[in-house]
């Protein structure tokens, strides 16, 4: 950065719809972040662009939000020269002040005077008999191999879950010419009807899902309500899941390939490493970290804004990462556009009014994941089963593990490659059930760097006598 | 603080939940003494908990092999001592030379260890490589203990804890001790909002050791000390023994399970929070020695990366034994990342300190006032 | 009642047991080749190395501690159960890395 040395070094990690936005109140601002995002394309998973060389119009690839789709991309694309953008470079450990970046198998730091942080989210899942075969993806996988490959996860697919994906992605599918086997929703119809006048907040968004609910069943494919799945059966792949419906009678239908997810759970492994606070909250049972409306959180120099802060969809985090972004410019002295911040602000609460319905609408389902059966493999990193993690809360040969930290001790459940990024809500849930305690009592998994596995690598500059082979 | 209630009246107060401190309260217990265990975080929090995971006698320095010797015999019967083994396994540790000096060093070793009934075999460098075709071309020489082993940190000292508390002592975690003092007769001890009178105290308390002491009017220069450690993803298993080399700037092991366990260098810490860190500078050091001693390793990833708070005293060993200023005050602390191996005799040690005012095991290199020349 | 036969008939769901992905757009794009633990297989440019493997067979990995083998989880790199080895490139994530023409792709 030639001539920019008074300025404040500014990065910001993820290039989704959150970052984007951020990015581009600060480029207006007179600034130059440099934005560093682990995916080769902007977008975030949202508006995950497809790679090049395929030909499918954003009308194809993003439906409804094909309007918004282009104006992130293309709000991105005029940001270039204007930032310092790094992509497929993952940030794997903040501290110090600075992000260490791993890219293409080499190491690299970025020191950082303030940082905004719009890492997204992925999938909250609860483990099921069968659920490590090849042919369960969650619900966003499924998404993305269809949005960004091309490709559906099976022939035959059967999607479970809850949640505003749970309909557009099997609605997608079935567009796209795969079968959809079942959609199998555990809230019940109460559940939403309940939520009507909330999600009213957002006619528009509102109208989709009832369109894609709508589409479904019109063109012939069985959606349950206020069933729960129960095993996905196969061997070396999927042939049937069997569930259970509202009325307690045992079912079982074919499919080759399980969509899971129960909405979605922020990314916040970074937030932590930079020593971020993190508040529990009993919307998304879980830990969030904690971050006020206008995107700062208590460390000063650290934002965060999108679903990485939590879960609101595209069209907050967008809001989220401009709002995020003025506060920056804000902090550092520089002047604000008060009337447009004061349009963010309120547009984000007529968002939270929309977003605390369909919480209503799609609840998780507490009892499926504390009740995973002992023999069910819960980490399906380490292999452990839920059965294990209950012994670590009796005190039997050792002390009893009053919290997940120290079940994760005790029993390796979150010790492996992804940290317990994808087991964590139901390790949380069933060590709760099992202590007897209250779901905040057994705490979060901290965070470890690197936060993604990272390539063990000999350089010759800090071991002179390690030549790398 | 206030405090409410009548003291817990005990036998013995140990403070500092690691493994000195739990294997007192359970070699006290079993010998019918009364004792209450004070724990600031949870047990085995910091370095006994957080550590490598090495059960080396190999390379101690002289004056700690005779607890090295005991504590491995204790290793070996921690099933019938506790009821788990803690993963431990007598793999064997192999210290590796990387040039003549260091070769130097091993073979002078060889008396120590002699002297001290430790078995090691020497291996020269054609030798090293046919038995352990793993090792990259930079090791020359190395020096295998075959009673020497590993085990996993995370188990033992919840299960000594396990035990002792079945034997009868008192074990209570997040129980920071506010304030102590000794009357004359007794010391008594506010942690949580209660109070805690016993005759004898044992200061088994790591890193926070330090200050302990200093309150009953003993210096001891204590810093803290965080190994910087990784892990790898699951290999499939092909490194027995425990490695370290000489000068101890990297250390390796595999777990059945597969993963590498490595470490070198520093992180950091706040004790004072407490909050530890491993740093990357550290950790891409450690990633060039490893590979250098096992190439294999360049075709793994890391997948985590920890550190923890022990306690380092100058000379490198720790402070074992009575206090100079207080009767019937024991420390056991500043371990200087030998506790984990020593930790089950030091606790043997502790209990016969206390009970039979002696012990067969020399301590006078363990001293806390021989740091008082130096000051 | 249709689903329990379904749950007899173990298979009779999919075309087979192990999962097979299904092309359903961009089908047009060139061929790409590469080997499979040694097998040649052909994938389309643009697949990530994800979809490259489950296009040539049912399974990206071999989870290490015996339960069997895995196909990657979430397609967006945060569950990590998709790392392969590629000749030459060390571990790769198989859903965040392109698929290359002679890659030399080695499942564990």
């Amino acid at each position: 950065m030639s001539g920019d040395s008074d300025k404040p070094r500014i990065a910001i990690v993820g290039a989704g719809p959150a970052g984007t936005r951020a990015a581009e109140v600060l480029v207006a601002a007179g600034l130059r972040p440099v934005v560093i995002d682990e995916a080769a394309a902007n977008g975030g998973r949202i508006y995950q662009r497809q790679p090049p060389g395929f030909s499918r119009s954003p009308e194809m690839l993003y439906g409804f939000e094909a309007k918004k789709a282009r104006a992130v991309h293309g709000a991105f694309d005029r940001l270039a020269g204007a930032i310092d953008y790094r992509p497929g470079a993952l940030v794997w450990n903040i501290g110090q002040g600075a992000l260490d970046l791993m890219r293409d198998g080499d190491y690299d730091r970025l020191a950082y005077d303030r940082l905004i942080l719009a890492t997204g989210a992925m999938d909250r899942v609860i483990p099921l008999p069968g659920w490590t075969l090849p042919g369960v993806t969650t619900l966003g996988g499924a998404q993305v191999a269809l949005k960004a490959q091309g490709v559906g996860i099976g022939q035959r697919v059967a999607f479970v879950g809850t949640g505003p994906l749970l309909f557009l992605v099997a609605y997608q599918y079935a567009k796209a010419g795969a079968t959809v086997a079942l959609v199998l929703d555990t809230a019940t119809f109460a559940d939403k009807a309940s939520a009507t006048l909330g999600l009213m907040n957002a006619p528009k968004t509102f109208a989709k899902g009832i369109y894609y609910y709508g589409w479904l069943k019109s063109h012939g494919v069985r959606l349950v309500e206020g069933a729960m799945p129960r095993t996905i059966n196969g061997e070396g792949g999927v042939t049937a899941l069997t569930w259970r419906d509202a009325s307690g009678a045992d079912r079982a239908t074919a499919c080759d390939a399980v969509a899971l997810g129960w909405g979605l759970k922020p990314e916040t492994q970074l937030a932590d490493l930079a020593g971020v606070p993190f508040a529990y909250s009993e919307r998304q049972r879980g830990w969030l970290p904690e971050v006020d409306a206008a995107g700062r959180t208590p460390l000063g120099t650290v934002y965060m804004a999108g679903d990485g802060v939590r879960i609101g969809g595209a069209d907050v985090a967008e809001l989220a990462g401009a709002r995020a972004a003025w506060s920056l410019v804000e902090d550092i002295g520089i002047a604000v556009d008060k009337t447009e911040i004061a349009r963010i602000d309120r547009a984000l609460a007529r968002e939270d009014r929309f977003r605390r319905a369909v919480e209503r609408a799609g609840p998780f389902p507490v009892a499926l994941a504390a009740g995973i059966a002992d023999e069910t493999v819960l980490c399906r990193c380490e292999r452990i089963t839920a059965g294990e993690l209950r012994a670590a809360a009796r005190e039997e040969v050792r002390l009893a593990a009053p919290e997940v930290n120290r079940a994760k001790a005790f029993t390796r459940v979150g010790m492996g490659r992804c940290q317990g990024r994808v087991c964590g809500p139901a390790a949380a849930e069933i060590l709760a059930a099992a202590l007897g305690s209250p779901l905040p009592e057994v705490g979060r998994l901290r965070g470890q760097a690197p936060v993604k596995p990272i390539p063990i690598r000999a350089d010759a500059a800090l071991v002179p006598e390690a030549k790398a082979s | 603080m206030s405090v409410s209630a009548a003291p817990h009246e005990t036998d013995v107060l140990i403070v500092g939940g690691g493994g000195a401190g739990t294997s007192a309260a359970l070699h006290l217990a079993l010998r019918g003494t009364r004792v209450i265990l004070l724990e600031r975080g949870q047990i085995g929090g910091q370095a006994s908990g957080v550590n490598y995971g090495g059960v080396r006698q190999q390379g101690r320095h002289p004056a700690e092999l005779p607890i090295a010797r005991r504590s491995r015999e204790i290793w070996g019967r921690l099933p019938e001592l506790i009821g788990s083994d803690a993963e431990f396994e007598n793999t064997g540790h192999l210290k590796l030379a990387r040039n003549a000096a260091e070769e130097a060093d091993l073979v002078a070793y060889l008396d120590v260890a002699r002297d001290h009934g430790l078995p090691l075999q020497f291996m020269g460098n054609n030798e090293i490589h046919e038995t352990y075709p793993f090792l990259g071309p930079t090791v020359v020489a190395g020096s295998f203990a075959p009673e020497d082993g590993v085990a996993n940190p995370r188990l033992l000292v919840p299960g000594i804890a396990h035990a002792a508390r079945s034997a009868g002592a008192t074990i209570r975690e997040f129980m920071k001790v506010d304030a102590i003092h000794h009357d004359g007769h007794q010391f008594l001890a506010e942690a949580g909002g209660e109070a805690f009178r016993a005759p004898v105290m044992i200061n088994t308390a790591g890193f926070w050791g330090g200050a302990i002491a200093e309150r009953f009017g003993e210096s001891a220069p204590i810093a803290p000390f965080n190994p910087n450690m990784l892990v790898s993803e699951p290999m499939p298993y092909f490194i027995v023994p425990n490695l370290g080399v000489v000068g101890g700037n990297v250390y390796l092991r595999q777990t059945r399970r597969g993963n590498i366990v490595f470490g070198g260098g520093f992180g950091i810490s706040d004790p004072s929070v407490p909050w530890s860190r491993p740093l990357p500078e550290a950790s891409r050091v450690i990633m060039g020695l490893a590979i250098a001693l096992v190439p294999a390793l360049a075709s793994a990833t890391v997948i985590r990366s920890w550190t923890g708070i022990d306690g380092e005293m100058p000379d490198h060993i720790p402070v074992i034994g009575p206090s100079r200023t207080t009767p019937n005050l024991f420390h056991a602390f500043g371990f200087s990342g030998h506790g984990f191996q020593l930790g089950p005799a030091v606790g043997s040690i502790l209990a016969e300190l206390v009970l039979d005012g002696r012990t067969d095991i020399p301590l006078d290199a363990f001293r806390i006032d021989r740091f008082a020349a130096v000051q | 009642m249709v689903e329990s036969a379904a749950l007899k008939t173990a298979g009779g769901g999919g075309n087979g047991k192990a999962m097979r992905i299904v092309r359903l757009a961009e089908t047009g794009r060139p061929p790409v080749t590469f080997t499979l633990d040694g097998l040649k297989a052909e994938a389309l440019a643009g697949d990530t190395l994800l979809v490259a493997i489950l296009a040539a067979d049912g399974f990206v990995r071999t989870s290490e501690f015996g339960d069997g083998p895995r196909a990657g989880f979430c397609w967006m790199g945060a569950c990590q159960d998709c790392w392969v080895t590629v000749e030459g490139r060390g571990r790769l994530r198989a859903c965040s890395t392109p698929v290359e023409d002679g890659m030399k792709v080695i499942r564990t």
